[in-house]
């Protein structure tokens, strides 16, 4: 049941709207009550600007301006700090249901953000080698079959494409209709060099402009509220996507990641809110398709890199720690001279969470989810 | 691609569903230039240079009138001043003027600007913008109606001079389209006469400094007028020779006073024009004997000493057929239909066509047509905004179109029609038009024009119809996985095939 945005709505708050929204949303109630959440964040996050390791000896070098915003940052252990707009998920951390992932990465080792995403949410070893999304498939390993999925956006998302159905409701600030085509076009593009690279610059740009005009404070606590709506009830969705963009910080990245995280950090709190005593059964996962450089670039901001960080939240979590074999930010311990360079596979972190959060085998987990990736262990004991 | 998919993509203007496709593609190609027409009813439907520069005329004299009665202090802004200047720059772009404010003054130069300049954008030219875009759609010869594209970039005007505006369609519909399938030097002198060529480049003002009115004017020491050297020098520059291929500022300033006297009449008004003897039908060539500098001319060596306006025919003869031109000419033919490097050996064959035939076009078309270079499989040129959206609506089987619609979609896309901005025309290589914003446009463009089919096309079975035995895998695969036929159609419009030709 893919709902169409127009057919819904094409007026209204959210609240009203939410109230309209329950009846045709309803679904045969599910046998688990657990709750997954995966927030994508598209556009390339700065994992080194959200989780800083300001123990790390080149951290102040390397980073220069950027590293002045967590000159009071709150410590979460002896290395990292958590970037000061993160209020709500600073005090999760602190009530042990935020565990943050650094030097993570997907299995995709260049920097284009199409392909990056595709990776992420695909699941595959390279961009478009699987038509389907983990997401997806992860519907079939659940312990009950009546899981739905709703992906909080106009059009459902790489991640939830696949065999099983899946819904997709947007508020009408989220991104725009035709984003569905945008994405088809991408595909089209993909043996098409000079197009393809074109298409990627454009796609970028737009994130940036649409972020830049939509995204404030108040589109994300809407967002959260509604996507907590949509998951509380006894017969809601089980699964769902949220889809944030205007990561992409190659110029001015100090103000605008403090916004970019301010949106997610009130969004995160909008939603657990909203989800109430639900949200011990909820599980949220935070990821993006790559990181920045190391460095700061000659305009104030990162250009794409590779190792980046995950979090995951919820109530069931083993939070209140970071989890990173740390490989340093000196020079020479940086992938390809620029990057940070991954040693968690971020595959695997999210194998392991949600093979636990739902109580499925991990291996079977892992084989629905990144069937490419073979032999590869989930992380143990996130939850 | 197969040959009829190049034939009716790379040198027709995009297949049309309703269309046959080409059985003998050679042939097909030159059938069309018996089939052309060069005057098809809805391009005769539209304003001509005649009814324009009236209009034109009629607004310069009321300033010019206002001005006598009020003063300079209720002169528009110099934005939009009348003669003598009449090179100012449209405030505006065409399809954007102001409209008048209600109850605007009858004698309100600003508010009356604004009208005409409504009129000459909005009506002279949509409607001549429409009446090309209906051409393309329903001609019989889109590789001539290409052709004519071509050739009508090549001497550029820019309808972004208030003076221009209203013209710049017809400079193709009366000095390119009757010769498209003539001989180069006959529209060459029939693009320099015209008005919209004479106004956009200044020729019009131009006066020799000894040249009787030139020396009274300049014996009173009142205002400065003279020799203008624009149109000269881009004639030299754009329209034949090319860019330093010899000829030196001397030969452009000779030129320039061998044009002296070339000018439109009934444009500007009140006593000068009697005495200038340009006191004819508005938009009409003259030749003002009054303006024209006296005395022989030395051009690249060889003299000039006819008389009055055969002097400047002269010149313009002998660049028509120059070898410089003939490669000028060679070359951009070749890039438009070879690609973007064009192919040195096909410059050559074609400008020994030219030069063999004096110049004449069908025999340097036939050469493109017989060559192996056009022809190659692979595409050569990403499609220009007009080139994608004129395939577009011929994809669709649109055979109207609302002009403002054109307009707009082409503004939109980056290639606002006739207002290229620079006498040199647009740019034809990809590095110019294959930008990302550009391919964004073009994608937001297509799901329009899709959500206009409203779900009646089924695009799996357009695309092989559009690209007979050319269509690819990937292609295919994304218009069969398209979640609705709108989608698939959209995906089609901007499919790689789509995107270039």
């Amino acid at each position: 049941m893919v709902l169409d945005r127009r057919h819904f709505v094409a007026s209204a708050s959210i609240g009203g709207l939410a109230a309209m929204l329950a009846p045709r949303l309803a679904f045969a109630k599910a046998e688990t009550d657990r709750r997954f959440v995966f927030i994508i964040q598209r556009g390339a996050a700065d994992g080194l600007g959200t989780i800083a390791p300001v123990g790390d000896p080149s951290f102040a070098g390397q980073r220069g301006d950027l590293a002045a915003d967590f000159a009071d940052a709150a410590k979460l252990d002896a290395m990292f700090a958590i970037h000061p707009s993160l209020v709500n998920i600073g005090a999760l951390y602190r009530e042990r249901q935020a565990l943050f992932a650094h030097a993570v990465a997907s299995p995709y080792r260049d920097r284009s953000h199409f392909d990056g995403q595709n990776v992420l949410e695909t699941g595959g070893l390279g961009a478009y080698s699987l038509k389907d999304g983990w997401l997806n498939r992860m519907l079939g390993v659940l312990p009950s079959g009546n899981a739905k999925a709703i992906a909080v956006s106009a059009t459902v998302p790489m991640a939830l494409r696949g065999r099983y159905e899946v819904s997709s409701y947007a508020p009408s600030s989220l991104p725009q209709a035709s984003d569905d085509l945008l994405q088809r076009v991408a595909m089209l593009y993909q043996g098409d060099s000079q197009l393809h690279a074109l298409w990627s610059e454009a796609l970028g740009t737009r994130a940036l402009a649409g972020d830049m005009a939509a995204g404030s404070q108040q589109n994300a606590a809407a967002t959260g509220a509604l996507a907590a709506k949509l998951l509380a009830p006894a017969d809601g969705a089980r699964i769902a996507m949220i889809e944030t963009g205007g990561w992409d910080t190659h110029a001015g990245q100090r103000g605008r990641l403090a916004a970019q995280l301010r949106n997610l950090d009130t969004l995160i709190g909008a939603l657990k809110t909203g989800l109430g005593p639900s949200w011990t059964e909820t599980m949220v996962l935070v990821a993006t398709e790559f990181g920045r450089t190391v460095a700061v670039n000659g305009t104030g901001g990162t250009d794409h890199g590779t190792g980046s960080a995950a979090t995951l939240l919820g109530g069931g979590v083993k939070g209140g720690r970071v989890l990173a074999d740390w490989p340093g930010l000196g020079q020479a311990a940086l992938f390809e001279g620029r990057d940070l360079k991954p040693t968690t596979q971020l595959d695997a972190f999210i194998g392991g969470a949600v093979s636990a959060h739902f109580g499925v085998d991990p291996a079977r987990a892992m084989a629905a989810l990144f069937p490419d990736s073979r032999g590869v262990p989930a992380v143990g004991g996130l939850v | 691609m197969a040959q009829s998919s190049i034939a009716m993509n790379r040198f027709g203007l995009g297949a049309r569903p309703d269309e046959a496709v080409p059985v003998d593609s050679q042939k097909w190609l030159t059938a069309q230039f018996e089939s052309f027409n060069p005057r098809p009813a809805e391009i005769a439907a539209a304003p001509n240079s005649r009814a324009v520069s009236e209009d034109l005329a009629k607004y310069l004299e009321d300033q010019r009138q206002l001005r006598q009665q009020y003063g300079p202090a209720r002169r528009p802004g110099a934005a939009l001043a009348g003669p003598p200047a009449m090179s100012g720059s449209m405030a505006g772009t065409p399809d954007t003027v102001a409209v008048p404010e209600p109850g605007a003054r009858k004698d309100d130069p600003l508010a009356q600007a604004r009208q005409f300049a409504r009129r000459q954008g909005r009506d002279d030219y949509a409607t001549a913008v429409g009446a090309r875009t209906i051409a393309a759609l329903v001609t019989p010869a889109p590789f001539v109606e290409r052709l004519v594209h071509f050739w009508s970039n090549h001497f550029a005007v820019s309808a972004d001079k208030l003076t221009v505006v209203g013209l710049s369609g017809t400079l193709e519909f009366e000095a390119i389209r009757p010769h498209v399938l003539g001989k180069f030097g006959d529209m060459l002198s029939a693009v320099e006469r015209h008005p919209a060529m004479l106004l956009y480049l200044d020729q019009a003002q131009s006066v020799g400094p000894n040249s009787p009115i030139g020396a009274r004017v300049a014996a009173r020491g009142v205002r400065k007028i003279g020799l203008n050297e624009n149109l000269a020098r881009e004639i030299m520059e754009l329209h034949t020779l090319g860019v330093r291929t010899g000829y030196s500022q001397a030969d452009v300033t000779e030129f320039a006073r061998a044009m002296t006297g070339w000018t439109v009449s009934g444009i500007a008004r009140g006593p000068g024009a009697r005495f200038t003897g340009t006191d004819g039908p508005a938009g009409a060539f003259v030749f003002a004997a009054a303006l024209h500098e006296p005395g022989a001319r030395t051009i690249m060596g060889k003299r000039y000493d006819q008389p009055g306006e055969h002097q400047a025919q002269s010149v313009l003869d002998d660049l028509a057929v120059h070898p410089a031109t003939a490669a000028h000419v060679a070359t951009k033919l070749a890039r438009h239909f070879a690609g973007d490097a064009p192919p040195p050996a096909l410059v050559e064959r074609l400008q020994a066509a030219f030069l063999r035939t004096g110049g004449d076009l069908p025999s340097v078309y036939r050469v493109l047509i017989d060559a192996p270079e056009t022809w190659a499989p692979q595409p050569l040129k990403f499609k220009t905004p007009w080139e994608w959206s004129v395939s577009s609506m011929r994809a669709l089987g649109m055979k109207t179109i609302q002009p403002l619609a054109v307009t707009g979609l082409l503004n939109q896309l980056g290639q606002p029609i006739w207002r290229p901005g620079s006498p040199a025309g647009y740019d034809d290589i990809a590095a110019s038009w294959a930008g990302p914003d550009a391919v964004m446009r073009r994608v937001e463009a297509a799901e329009r024009f899709a959500s206009r089919a409203n779900g009646a096309i089924d695009a799996r079975a357009l695309a092989p119809k559009l690209f007979p035995a050319a269509v690819s895998p990937a292609t295919s695969q994304a218009l069969a996985n398209a979640d609705s036929p709108g989608q698939a159609l959209a995906l089609l419009l901007v499919a790689p095939e789509f995107m270039r030709r």
